[in-house]
């Protein structure tokens, strides 16, 4: 029964995937834009991480009424993509719900399907009254947060309670036109059953909401996956591979720069030799920047973080730079690398870039650089960073805000000599004293004078 | 450890006192505490007195890798000059400097943080803390370091060792992983503060102070928040009611070694 309808749905489909597609092969480029760093250590420790802080939304308990709220939205999403196939396939093939032969199991799944698509009705109502009405602060203020931001998460919750509205007007409108002809619908449906009369009992007029809820429903999806990559949101797919690359040393370990070592190794034994610098295509050495000016002193895990950013503050609320009225927000960071990122690469959107800079007045005073240093983030917002962690502990997907912070610092030290005169100061005294204090090292064992030791009496 | 070495001997442990326990006149009370305990217990310790120097690690968090690591590599030749094994050191920033940072550089050790190394002298009876009593119903807070919590997931040794006084132990409203920064990491200790609302270590003497009530103590694990702790008690003129120690101190105090 292939009809005209299954040909449009096929041409839609197909049109909706492959732009999908093509927006990621762009994000794919941009997040190679960054260093290279090779992140393959123990896939057992990383596949556990990930179905704890991915799948198991661990780190999402630490504030229980978005976890739970957020639990529904997710386990929606989850489920909700059973029935996408079996949309897919109906719609292919003109089939009308396929995985009926599944019996129970299916009357089970739609079961589940309607109450989960009743909880993300319910909890995106309430994530709309905390972003619009009560203004939680963490997702009403800070610099960041301008209009796009703001606009972008009402934007994705309208559409998830409309995608949810389709599907029950296509369950509905089914369920009565089953029970018109007098046959049996497989699948059970415990809401959509108490709806049943909500239309009417025209079965021409039932037989076109089924329809237009089936079409709004799968349309919507459709476009809803060519929004993520321009959007916030694009969180539920990246949120995955970030969780699985992250950091596996623990928080307080730094990178060390290997070019460094070998240096300084140089000038305290003349005759140690360093290896050969690495060379590019031409045979040229490569010279790389110690420290990250631009997005491309960036390794491509720092660059991913930014894609996978939910823009929902946590590291914002818990940084106490910010809480005391600093002007450093961790959110703010990661923000600016994917804007700066979108700037000197591509777009992913197909309709509009993610720039939040570009909708709302400036409150951080940028130079004109064209750089993430400077023309995005200041020093002043990175000198406030008491690199506590609080921020990377925070993140339910776990993004390192700290390593992008620490590699923007060492620029500013390292390449242009530009850290506070407090803090050169104390190099110096580091340097002379081998201490942070100007204190002469031969006083070092002075504590020891005022020591009472009974066994040495 | 220089005359150590000299006699042919090596120490069970490595004292790394740090430059705050060296110079700072304040953190200077805690080494010697420490040191009384060590003496005590009876193990057999070195420290490197003049031949120590700076971990690198305020220089490292300001950015500057490159002395950072001229710090680091000449601390692991001394080092591995005396081929050394085990480190103890009763600062955060200098225990996950040498335990995770100097790895890469070379120098390997068994890197102890005073607070669990205190926990397992409590837990093998060696310390037996006879004068507890003195801290009974006595509310005692503490404030999770930074660098030994989040960046080294140490959380309940410091408590252990606390638990170990029968005080009241009373927790901030933001403890543990959830712990506010006292404000002096990352090498804030070294200079102002950016322009803000506040300074971070009176917000969280603010917190430390609302926990406690009318008089208590406020128990650290690092000199930086020894030091910051101390300037927010003072800050609220509180220094009569609110004290601050480290728990190397609190330990020999209930120990009777120190009065």
């Amino acid at each position: 029964m292939i009809g005209i309808s299954n040909i449009i749905f096929l041409i839609v489909a197909a049109i909706g995937i492959g732009l999908f597609v093509w927006q990621i092969r762009k994000i794919r480029k941009n997040v190679l834009m960054g260093r290279d760093l090779v992140l393959e250590d123990n896939p057992s420790e990383r596949i556990n991480k990930t179905l704890l802080v991915a799948f198991g939304q661990q780190k999402m308990f630490k504030r229980m009424l978005p976890a739970i709220l957020h639990l529904f939205v997710y386990v929606g999403f989850l489920v909700i993509n059973i029935e996408v196939l079996e949309i897919l396939i109906d719609g292919i093939f003109g089939t009308h719900r396929v995985l009926g032969f599944m019996g129970p199991f299916y009357d089970g799944l739609m079961a589940v399907n309607e109450v989960l698509a009743a909880l993300v009705i319910v909890a995106c109502a309430i994530f709309l009254w905390r972003r619009n009405v009560t203004k939680v602060p963490r997702l009403a203020t800070g610099v960041e947060m301008r209009a796009w931001p703001k606009m972008d998460a009402n934007i994705i919750l309208m559409i998830e309670i409309i995608l949810m509205f389709a599907l029950f007007a296509f369950n509905i409108a089914d369920l009565k036109l089953a029970e018109l002809k007098g046959h049996e619908l497989a699948g059970a449906f415990p809401v959509s059953s108490m709806f049943v009369n909500a239309f009417g009992a025209d079965a021409g007029m039932l037989a076109t909401i089924a329809s237009v809820g089936w079409w709004i429903h799968i349309i919507g999806i459709l476009a809803f996956m060519n929004y993520l990559p321009s959007s916030k949101h694009f969180h539920i797919i990246m949120a995955f591979p970030n969780v699985y690359f992250s950091k596996l040393v623990p928080k307080g370990k730094m990178t060390t720069n290997p070019a460094i070592t070998h240096e300084i190794k140089a000038m305290l034994d003349p005759s140690y030799q360093p290896p050969a610098p690495e060379v590019d295509a031409e045979g040229n050495p490569v010279i790389q920047r110690f420290g990250a000016k631009d997005i491309e002193d960036l390794t491509w895990k720092q660059m991913m973080d930014a894609y996978t950013c939910t823009e929902c503050g946590r590291c914002t609320s818990v940084c106490p730079a910010n809480i005391t009225g600093k002007l450093l927000s961790p959110r703010k960071i990661i923000m600016d690398t994917r804007d700066r990122m979108e700037e000197k690469g591509e777009h992913p959107a197909i309709f509009k870039p993610n720039h939040y800079k570009e909708m709302g007045v400036e409150r951080v005073e940028t130079t004109e650089e064209k750089t993430l240093l400077r023309g995005y983030i200041t020093p002043e917002e990175l000198w406030a960073c008491t690199t506590c962690n609080a921020c990377v502990e925070s993140c339910p997907v776990n993004i390192d805000q700290l390593s992008t912070i620490m590699d923007l610092r060492r620029y500013l030290v390292l390449e242009e000599s530009a850290a506070p005169a407090s803090l050169n100061a104390m190099f110096t005294n580091i340097e002379n004293n081998g201490a942070p204090w100007a204190f002469p090292a031969s006083d070092r064992f002075n504590w020891a004078d005022e020591l009472y030791l009974p066994s040495k009496n | 450890m220089a005359e150590m070495a000299a006699n042919g001997q090596e120490p069970e442990v490595l004292f790394w006192v740090g430059c705050a326990g060296s110079f700072d006149d304040r953190y200077k009370r805690v080494t010697r505490a420490f040191v009384q305990i060590l003496e005590h217990v009876g193990v057999k310790y070195a420290v490197l007195g003049t031949e120590e120097s700076c971990t690198g690690d305020p220089a490292k968090r300001a950015g500057n890798e490159f002395l950072f690591q001229m710090q680091a590599l000449t601390n692991i030749e001394v080092l591995n000059g005396y081929n050394i094994k085990k480190i103890v050191t009763a600062c955060p920033h200098c225990f996950n400097t040498i335990k995770n940072e100097y790895p890469d550089l070379g120098g390997n050790y068994e890197v102890i943080h005073h607070s669990t190394f205190l926990q397992q002298l409590i837990n093998d009876g060696k310390v037996h803390v006879q004068g507890g009593e003195a801290f009974k119903g006595k509310r005692i807070t503490y404030h999770d370091s930074c660098y030994l919590g989040r960046a080294n997931d140490i959380y309940e040794a410091p408590r252990d060792v606390l638990a170990a006084l029968d005080a009241d132990l009373v927790e901030m409203k933001r403890s543990r992983a959830n712990g506010l920064c006292c404000g002096a990491g990352g090498a804030q200790m070294f200079k102002e503060a950016e322009p803000g609302r506040k300074e971070i270590n009176i917000e969280r003497t603010e917190e430390a102070l609302a926990t406690l009530g009318a008089e208590g103590v406020i128990a650290t694990a690092c000199p930086f928040c020894m030091v910051m702790m101390n300037d927010g008690v003072k800050n609220k003129e509180q220094e009569q009611n609110v004290k601050v120690f480290d728990i190397a101190e609190l330990i020999a105090q209930a120990e009777g070694l120190t009065k």
